[in-house]
């Protein structure tokens, strides 16, 4: 069990490198969909010796939500706002993937700092959560279009879910789905506001958004 | 009780997106507030059940920002009514730069209204950490179509950076609650409500509980926009209608605080009052000094309005983190959020009269617009702390507990923001409001004399004047109460 | 006789086999019938037979260069444990020469490329120097991990130590991100497609090939021989950390330690027939991908108990 654990762990990793240093934004999507499908395999695994119907459909419902719901509206989004294909990022590729290596360090770092609470089977998953989350960040601030931003409001997400995946099993089944749903709602409500950008602005940069600021 | 205080504006939302005519849909509008506002009065009387096993309870703080929110959203929903006749008229407008541009539906954006209130009523009713989250998140959700209710670009701007901000920031907080569960991971039985927590954070972990704080912090500071967090709010509040800048101004600020105030209470019975204390102070007094350098030399009114919003949340954090001023910080965010109501909603007056937001091109309001005008300038006067006002009693009240804590440098760096402040915003409103008419006031379309949109403002103006002239014991008291349940002493 | 003894022997002519593998199945996969696995044999003996051509301005850099490069190879291949077996050579820290030996190899080939002051052959250089660059802290950075999960600081010991089991306990999924990483750098450090087509003669695009233009007759066989270890060497290091069988009988270890080369090679004939040539500014970036893999493996890789 600690092999496929630690294997997921990995491969959530991984898609966090290819997120930054990947350059078609189909790619960044699919990636992102395979991050939320691992980690809607996550509570499964981690909890494989005491499963409940509880945990199957929290598992369940966010994969769902993020390895299919969530890719499918981008998409959308991304068809509805025609050729843009390319992320534009402020930061290069290669400064990205190596940002991501400090940040899987600082993570580390910090996770070590941290007061260990927790099994050990799960004390790999607070860095990895960790490093999404400051990926998610990074890829929010460095990357020039709104989907991308999308995007990394995803990863970023996924990472506090990770998360909440090694310690909090207490949350009640409603508040779980409550989060789910707000969250789905977030995507769903930033996915018609790019179409409205798009059909407002013809383009969906947000580093031309600047007409409102103090001088 | 407690069901139908969120059922009814939810069901009417639900009602509202689905009923074609208009003017049925703004009845549906008022009776919804009025309904809401009727409940939240009764609870004053009795006290409801929790429900929900205990995660949604109204306790004395809960029930002081419930009636605020109350009261605010029934003065915003007769405003939004007349706003809402006015601006059915006139199929597209014209902004600033001569775009012309057309409104959103009238069914989501009564919709959208209805679903905030029972937002906002969920934010402030829950007693689960979770819960909580999830309805202040769902208050930025369903706040976000409001702001773009005007469809154009400027709107749209400020929609997709509350969007993104306050999404991401609220997420902040989303780990904080995750952290918070870690510091109670060594007691399997521990819920994760508030009062169980309050009762049993000695027992938490502290230094992860310390973790949960800042994160919270940042991520409720975001939404509440303490500085450097506040960047969505000017952009925001300017640029969606007035009665929803009223709304987010006066209500939804007051939740992302009590949601601050809720995790404060857990680390001050965990002893760490100190800490989280100093931490609100520090972002505070931060906030006013930020806000005070927007203020100086504003060119557009409402994001002025917005920026005042920012330095009252810096008042709140100051006398919340102070102790002792606790109660008093609380009787400010009654005093701020009925002040502010009334700014934005006569703000919006001035906007449609004039059809600028640019302070240059407005002068002699009080000759062109004597009601509004003179509703500006009162409200200048009361946003600014003056007397007879409700915010110079609270204002005053948490300058008295900065003193009793002995904190001189503190209280003399309060007093100067207040200051800046207060000469920046006069010298705006002042040069608005007297002189000739300027050209953009000299046809005015006698939006003026519309009572749905002159008496809510009024009222609640005539309301900060009372609470500055004599506050009623039962709100000292509540306000005294409120302040013990959150666990500032 | 002790079967570590035969490794050497058995590398020195067996390498040339592995080229041969790659060509075959190039060719399966274009649908030809393609030369014998053998090629390479005759190539070498017909290359060894002919004279070289000396450029006039070339000095003594220029004809040391082959042999020095296979002379370094060779040594590297002394360090090398191979199915189990320990290395002829082996001694804690053993790793870093290793990684060095190879590094100097080709230094040797750098500089009598650069020796002979023509344009091109300065153009691969550096290129190659700049995609060694990039390979060498992959490389020693997954060795680093390999020796702090085995918790050895020598490829004997490194290897001795692997069994089919470790890969499936904890910490093996970071081993496997060691061998993808040791199967990038193969690739990369033997100018295999993606990083350089070994077929292409257009000078514009060569990365090796290109260096090595000057070179004629047997010491053009020499640098053909020393690739071919290289890929025996690397391909070595990855096949042994994928298929770490122990039977406890050296001549079955042996054997399918030779089995896991073939492996490397049909692996490198399958990536050269199905994908193309990156364009050279993607090529640093799947370096920085395989560099990263390792100094992942690293974070991850709990210390040896």
């Amino acid at each position: 069990m600690s092999f496929w654990l630690e294997s997921l762990i990995i491969l959530v990793v991984l898609c966090n490198l290819r997120v930054l240093g990947s350059s078609r934004l189909t790619a960044c999507i699919q990636t992102v969909a395979l991050q939320g499908a691992l980690l809607g395999l996550l509570p499964v695994l981690a909890h494989l010796d005491a499963l409940s119907a509880r945990l199957l459909l929290q598992a369940a419902a966010s994969t769902v939500l993020k390895a299919a719901v969530f890719p499918w509206l981008l998409n959308r989004a991304l068809r509805q706002a025609g050729l843009q294909r390319e992320v534009e990022p402020f930061v290069g590729f290669t400064a990205s993937l190596a940002a991501g290596v400090l940040f899987l360090g600082a993570a580390l770092w910090l996770a070590a700092r941290l007061p260990h609470a927790g099994p050990e089977a799960l004390s790999r998953l607070v860095p990895t959560a960790l490093f999404t989350i400051f990926v998610g960040l990074f890829v929010i601030v460095s990357r020039r279009q709104a989907v991308t931003q999308v995007l990394g409001y995803l990863v970023f997400e996924n990472g506090i879910y990770a998360f909440g995946m090694a310690f909090a099993e207490k949350q009640p089944l409603l508040v779980e789905l409550g989060i789910l749903l707000d969250v789905f709602m977030g995507v769903f409500v930033m996915g018609i506001t790019l179409f409205h950008i798009h059909r407002e602005f013809d383009h969906l940069d947000t580093d031309r958004l600047t007409a409102l600021r103090d001088s | 009780m407690i069901w139908t205080l969120l059922g009814v504006p939810l069901a009417s939302a639900a009602a509202a997106f689905a009923i074609r005519a208009d003017g049925p849909r703004r009845g549906l509008l008022l009776a919804a507030a009025l309904t809401h506002a009727a409940l939240t009065a009764a609870c004053w009387t009795i006290q409801p059940a929790p429900v929900f096993g205990g995660y949604l309870a109204l306790d004395a703080a809960g029930r002081l920002f419930l009636s605020l929110l109350s009261a605010l959203f029934l003065a915003a929903s007769f405003y939004g009514a007349g706003y809402l006749r006015a601006a059915g008229r006139t199929k597209e407008e014209e902004d600033a730069a001569g775009f012309l541009f057309a409104n959103a539906p009238e069914a989501v954006f009564t919709g959208c209204l209805l679903c905030f209130l029972g937002t906002m009523s969920l934010a402030v009713l829950s007693q689960h950490f979770g819960l909580l989250w999830v309805g202040i998140e769902a208050t930025t959700l369903c706040s976000a179509p409001l702001i773009h209710f005007h469809r154009q670009r400027r709107s749209l701007e400020a929609t997709w950076k509350y969007l993104l901000v306050c999404s991401v920031g609220i997420a902040l907080a989303l780990l904080g609650n995750f952290f918070l569960a870690v510091a109670a991971r060594q007691h399997h039985d521990l819920l994760m409500t508030v009062p169980e927590l309050v009762a049993q954070a000695g027992r938490l972990d502290k230094q992860w509980l310390k973790a949960a704080f800042l994160l919270f912090l940042v991520g409720y500071g975001t939404k509440m926009g303490l500085a450097p967090m506040h960047t969505w709010l000017p952009d925001a509040h300017s640029e969606a209608p007035s009665v929803v800048s009223a709304l987010l101004s006066g209500a939804l600020l007051n939740c992302a605080f009590l949601a601050l105030l809720r995790v404060n209470a857990v680390l001050a019975a965990a002893g760490l009052a100190d800490f989280s204390g100093e931490l609100l102070v520090g972002f505070g007094l931060l906030s006013m000094a930020v806000a005070a350098a927007f203020i100086i030399g504003q060119g557009d009114f409402k994001r002025l309005l917005a920026y005042s919003s920012v330095e009252h949340m810096g008042i709140l954090a100051f006398g919340a983190g102070l102790g002792a001023a606790a109660p008093a910080a609380l009787l400010h965010a009654v005093n701020h959020s009925l002040t502010k109501g009334f700014l934005f909603l006569t703000a919006g007056n001035l906007l449609a009269a004039s059809r600028t937001k640019s302070v240059g091109e407005i002068r002699g309001l009080l000759r062109a617009l004597p009601r509004s005008g003179a509703l500006w300038l009162v409200g200048f006067l009361a946003i600014t702390g003056s007397p007879p006002f409700g915010t110079f009693v609270s204002e005053l009240w948490i300058l008295q507990g900065a003193l009793a804590r002995h904190r001189g440098v503190l209280a003399a760096l309060y007093l100067a923001f207040l200051a800046a402040v207060f000469a920046a915003m006069a010298s705006v409103v002042l040069k608005m409001s007297q002189g000739e008419p300027s050209d953009r006031l000299k046809e005015v379309p006698g939006d003026d004399a519309d009572p749905w949109r002159f008496w809510p403002p009024a009222l609640l103006a005539a309301a900060v004047l009372v609470l500055g002239l004599w506050v009623p014991p039962p709100l000292l008291d509540a306000v005294r109460e409120a302040a013990a349940v959150l666990g500032m002493r | 006789m002790r079967p570590e003894l035969l490794h050497l022997p058995l590398a020195l002519f067996c390498a040339p086999l592995l080229p041969g593998i790659i060509n075959r199945v190039k060719a399966f996969f274009a649908g030809r019938c393609g030369p014998s696995v053998f090629q390479p044999y005759r190539d070498l003996l017909k290359l060894l037979r002919k004279g070289a051509v000396f450029s006039r301005t070339a000095t003594w850099v220029f004809r040391a260069g082959p042999l020095a490069s296979l002379v370094c190879a060779a040594a590297a291949l002394a360090l090398l444990p191979l199915g189990g077996l320990p290395a002829l050579v082996c001694f804690p820290g053993d790793i870093v020469l290793f990684a060095y030996v190879l590094a100097l190899g080709r230094f040797c080939t750098v500089a009598a490329a650069l020796d002979t002051g023509s344009a091109f052959e300065g153009m691969g250089a550096s290129r190659e120097v700049w995609f060694a660059a990039l390979a060498e802290p992959a490389l020693l950075l997954g060795l680093a991990a390999m020796a702090r999960q085995g918790g050895e600081l020598s490829l004997t010991g490194l290897y001795g130590s692997l069994e089919p089991a470790v890969l499936l306990a904890p910490g093996g999924p970071a081993l496997l991100l060691v061998a993808a990483a040791l199967l990038i750098i193969t690739l990369a450090e033997n100018s295999r497609i993606p990083f350089d087509d070994p077929d292409t003669h257009l000078e514009l695009t060569m990365i090796h090939e290109v260096m090595v233009l000057d070179h004629s007759g047997p010491d053009f066989g020499l640098i053909q021989y020393a690739a071919a270890l290289r890929l025996w060497l690397l391909g070595a290091l990855a096949a042994g950390l994928l298929l770490p069988v122990r039977t406890g009988r050296p001549w079955l270890d042996l054997t399918a330690g030779l089995c896991g080369l073939c492996a490397v090679a049909l692996f490198t004939g399958v990536v050269e027939s199905v994908m193309a040539r990156l364009r050279l500014t993607r090529v640093s970036q799947l370096l920085a991908a395989a560099a990263a893999f390792s100094v992942l493996a690293l974070m991850l890789v709990r210390g040896a108990p």
